[in-house]
């Protein structure tokens, strides 16, 4: 009877959050805070809580200057002071966005960072434009080296590595530039306060093994990862969002409901469908519409697992900080290898009972759609499910072809209905 | 008799085609695209019909027992002659249409002197009807647009004046033929046949005699014949514009999958290149698409490719590839982008290449693309069926065998003279497949 109501709470709770913390970041200045520029993937921060860092995330304003329409015009400053077309357009959409008065995106400024910290991820670029960042901001920088899953899991070796590096070289760069000592009783806290949300962020991402399913994983799923992939992660608001999201999804569950889309609920769930790759950003609804106009839901996203791969069982753990630190930026998404892609996304087809999988290769990010070929092949090879595949770009609006990505979707998801058809003798047949 | 119509709105052209219910080809129709799609499509359609007529009169004249020459080559002499009078319909629409926009003030004190001017074109016009349509002729296309503009660009040529100018008189044919072709025109069947048959009889009569009444009673029990259409499915770039609820609006993979099915029932890869889109297409035994690819962002290499080249060169679409074929030493060129080949090739006849070298070179770069766009969608199976307007192209079909040949091995190539109508074909199959299923909506209870 309350669902709207209960719909509403996270949704307010996760605004509340997001408000206070651009609040914070706006008034940085004054206040005296000081921030720390990151990563999504492979971030830490815990970590950078303990030293009382607020976490500024580039690749989110990036994806958040999109979605309001700015992109277009940051990426054009960008090119105008020389960065090629050819590169990742986040980047250049942060670099715009830091030229033209950096503004946030509630609208009020970031504060300069007190130091880069470079959780170095499967994804060069992210060297690059940290590199680009330092001269920009002429600040410190620190880099954190984690080994790419080559062999398809991390060893004893890879984890004592990354120990090593945060003992010698980041917690000491991140005590210089807050001022203050580490200490990791608080450290040990908060990761326990990260595996409280983690465990009811993991109930939600399941809820979509039911039919129907009360979420879609990957449009929906974006507003699910955003408190633990960026700056919430390890506090008590994270865990009162996910208690909240937790209890109206299984609510939802209960009522036999479809998601909610920005059209209301979605009554039939006509396609269950697994998506590999980011969203587009600059069409983030439009794009969303071409499913759920289909009756397609997107049952599971690897684009969801960039930020840690909960679901498969990693939690944060209290009792041995550091290594479960080194775990958790091992197991990134996008620090897997095509092996592992595509066990996994094979592993989701089955688990969420999909009817296909999609691709949406973008132009912009090598790490993601470099072998997005290969996976399409192995994974309809292994599963006997359809693959689809349509190309896009994260923030650049020029990529964005929406008459062309309509057909692509409508004649895949046609494919599905026809493969259904083929599989039930039409009913003027027996005459 | 009860029918089934798939329509496929094509960037270029718009098909339609009529089946019965054993799945039947009856008649194939097809127009030029154009703004309006909702035209574009009645008059597609309306052609079908035509057709399906003409290919059921034959069928009654062998019924009533005429030879095949005989009955062959009174259909052609019919077909001629009511084409003329479809012809002649829009001619005078045409002819109506342009003086009517004399009115207009923009002409003030030209009026009369132009009034003259294309009254003495239209009379031309007129003049050269009968050549274009006399047995044998040869016509470039049989688009009623091209056929008329030709005809009056020639005879404008000739009366033009320092007063008068070419494009005063363009701008008013221009003008002029896009309300033509957007307005409905009794060209029909029904309206247009029997004027035609007695022009054939009279010509003929001496020659066929006391046959003239049998051939009568048989145009008689055709026109008879209700052409019932039970469903129709649209597909193509145009399809959201139909006039057809949802559920009759079908993919053009899936039309085309199924409709390279229908011809060559052993096909398991379809490569289709179509005006502004390539797709490459697997299908299984039952026609049905398992996987498939369409190029993405950029279209060069799709038949828009080859329009520019040949403008670029100055030449017929359709003499493209014949000269390609002549080519002894075959020329790199690149295929990222259209607008890059135009200019490699301008280079390259600067630098004195011969120009059927690099055209050969153009209609590899163009397969090329193709080839990519098969490998992802899982490689090239046999038997493999080549559909859309460029696998008229004789070099694009060389092109493609030989790097098929180069990287599957031997494939079976199928190219049906029916190609250009695969995906209207493929609407009309599922047409008659809901109608099965009881999803059908009749003909003209559409939206």
């Amino acid at each position: 009877m309350n669902t709207t109501a209960k719909k509403d709470r996270s949704m307010e709770i996760q605004k509340a959050m997001l408000a206070r913390h651009y609040k914070r970041l706006a008034e940085a200045d004054k206040t005296g805070d000081k921030c720390a520029y990151t990563f999504v993937p492979g971030n830490l921060t815990e970590l950078m809580h303990v030293f009382d860092l607020l976490p500024v995330l580039p690749e989110i304003n990036a994806l958040q200057s999109a979605m309001r329409k700015k992109s277009a015009a940051y990426i054009s400053t960008a090119e105008k002071g020389g960065h090629s077309e050819d590169v990742c357009t986040y980047v250049k959409c942060d670099l715009g966005m830091s030229r033209s008065g950096n503004l946030g995106p509630t609208g009020d400024p970031l504060p300069k960072p007190s130091i880069l910290l470079l959780s170095y991820t499967g994804c060069f670029t992210f060297m690059k434009w940290f590199e680009i960042l330092q001269r920009e901001y002429d600040c410190p920088i620190v880099m954190l080296h984690v080994p790419y899953q080559a062999d398809g899991r991390p060893t004893p070796e890879m984890r004592q590595y990354i120990v090593k590096q945060l003992e010698k070289k980041v917690i000491p760069a991140l005590e210089e530039a807050s001022g203050k000592p580490f200490d990791i009783d608080k450290l040990s806290d908060l990761l326990r306060l990260s595996a409280r949300a983690e465990e009811d962020f993991v109930q939600v991402l399941d809820s979509a093994k039911h039919r129907p399913s009360p979420i879609d994983a990957y449009f929906g799923g974006v507003y699910y990862i955003s408190p633990i992939f960026t700056a919430f992660r390890g506090t008590e608001s994270a865990i009162e969002y996910y208690e909240a999201l937790r209890e109206e999804v299984e609510e939802r569950v209960r009522q036999g409901q479809g998601p909610i889309t920005p059209e209301g609920e979605l009554i039939e769930e006509k396609y269950r469908v697994v998506v590999e790759g980011p969203p587009n950003w600059t069409h983030f609804r439009d794009l969303w519409k071409m499913f759920y106009d289909e009756g397609a839901v997107v049952v599971a996203s690897t684009y969801t697992k960039v930020g840690g791969l909960y679901d498969q069982g990693f939690r944060h753990d209290p009792s041995h900080p550091l290594e479960s630190l080194a775990d958790y930026c091992l197991g990134c998404y996008t620090n897997l290898n095509l092996p592992s892609r595509v066990d996994l996304i094979s592993k989701y087809v089955k688990d969420f009972d999909a009817d296909g999988f999609l691709i949406n290769s973008v132009k912009s990010c090598n790490s993601f759609s470099a072998g997005q070929l290969l996976i399409l092949k192995e994974v309809e090879k292994r599963t006997g499910r359809a693959g689809g595949f349509f190309e896009s770009d994260l923030v650049d609006p020029r990529y964005f072809s929406a008459a062309n990505i309509k057909n692509r979707l409508e004649s895949y998801f046609q494919m599905i209905e026809q493969k259904r058809s083929a599989a039930q003798p039409a009913a003027g047949d027996a005459s | 008799m009860r029918c089934f119509v798939g329509i496929d709105l094509g960037s270029t052209t718009t098909k339609a085609v009529v089946i019965d219910e054993d799945e039947r080809l009856l008649g194939r129709g097809i127009t030029n695209s154009r703004s309006n799609y909702d035209v574009a499509c009645a008059i597609a359609r309306a052609e079908a019909f035509i057709n399906a007529r003409f290919a059921l009169f034959e069928e009654a004249l062998a019924e009533a027992g005429l030879e095949e020459d005989r009955r062959t080559s009174l259909a052609k002499n019919l077909l001629l002659s009511f084409r003329k009078r479809q012809h002649l319909v829009q001619h005078d629409a045409l002819a109506q249409t342009m003086m009517g926009l004399l009115e207009d003030t923009r002409y003030d004190g030209l009026r009369s002197e132009l009034s003259h001017v294309l009254s003495t074109i239209i009379e031309g016009m007129s003049a050269d009807i009968p050549d274009l349509f006399a047995p044998g002729a040869k016509r470039k296309s049989d688009f009623f647009r091209d056929v008329a503009s030709s005809s009056f660009m020639r005879r404008a040529e000739a009366v033009r004046s320092d007063e008068i100018g070419f494009d005063v008189l363009m701008g008013l044919f221009d003008k002029s033929i896009i309300q033509v072709e957007n307005s409905e025109l009794d060209i029909s069947f029904e309206s247009n046949i029997r004027p035609a048959l007695e022009e054939v009889l009279e010509t003929k009569s001496g020659e066929l005699g006391a046959e003239a009444s049998r051939i009568q009673e048989a145009l008689d029990r055709v026109a008879a014949i209700d052409l019932e259409c039970v469903n129709s499915v649209g597909t193509g770039y145009g399809r959201t514009k139909l006039p057809f609820r949802k559920e009759q609006i079908r993919s053009e993979i899936l039309c085309h999958g199924l409709g390279a099915h229908w011809m060559f029932p052993d096909t398991r890869t379809v490569l289709d290149i179509g005006g502004q889109d390539t797709k490459a297409i697997q299908v299984d035994s039952q026609g049905i698409v398992t996987s498939f690819q369409m190029n993405d962002r950029c279209a060069a290499g799709c038949g828009r490719y080859l329009g520019y080249i040949a403008d670029e060169m100055n030449l017929g679409l359709h003499e493209l590839g014949p000269l390609a074929q002549k080519s002894k030493r075959q020329i790199k060129i690149t295929s990222t982008c259209t607008v890059f080949a135009g200019a490699e090739l301008r280079d390259r006849l600067t630098l004195g290449d011969k120009r059927e070298d690099i055209l050969a070179g153009l209609h590899r770069a163009m397969m090329l693309r193709a080839m990519s766009l098969l490998a992802r969608s899982g490689g090239v199976d046999d038997e493999f069926t080549f559909t859309g307007g460029v696998a008229k192209n004789p070099a694009s079909v060389d092109a493609l065998r030989k790097l098929v040949r180069e990287n599957y091995g031997e494939r079976t190539l199928n190219i049906s003279p029916d190609s250009i109508y695969t995906g209207a074909i493929g609407a009309a199959l599922f047409a008659n497949r809901d109608a099965a299923r009881a999803e059908a909506t009749p003909c003209g209870a559409e939206q």
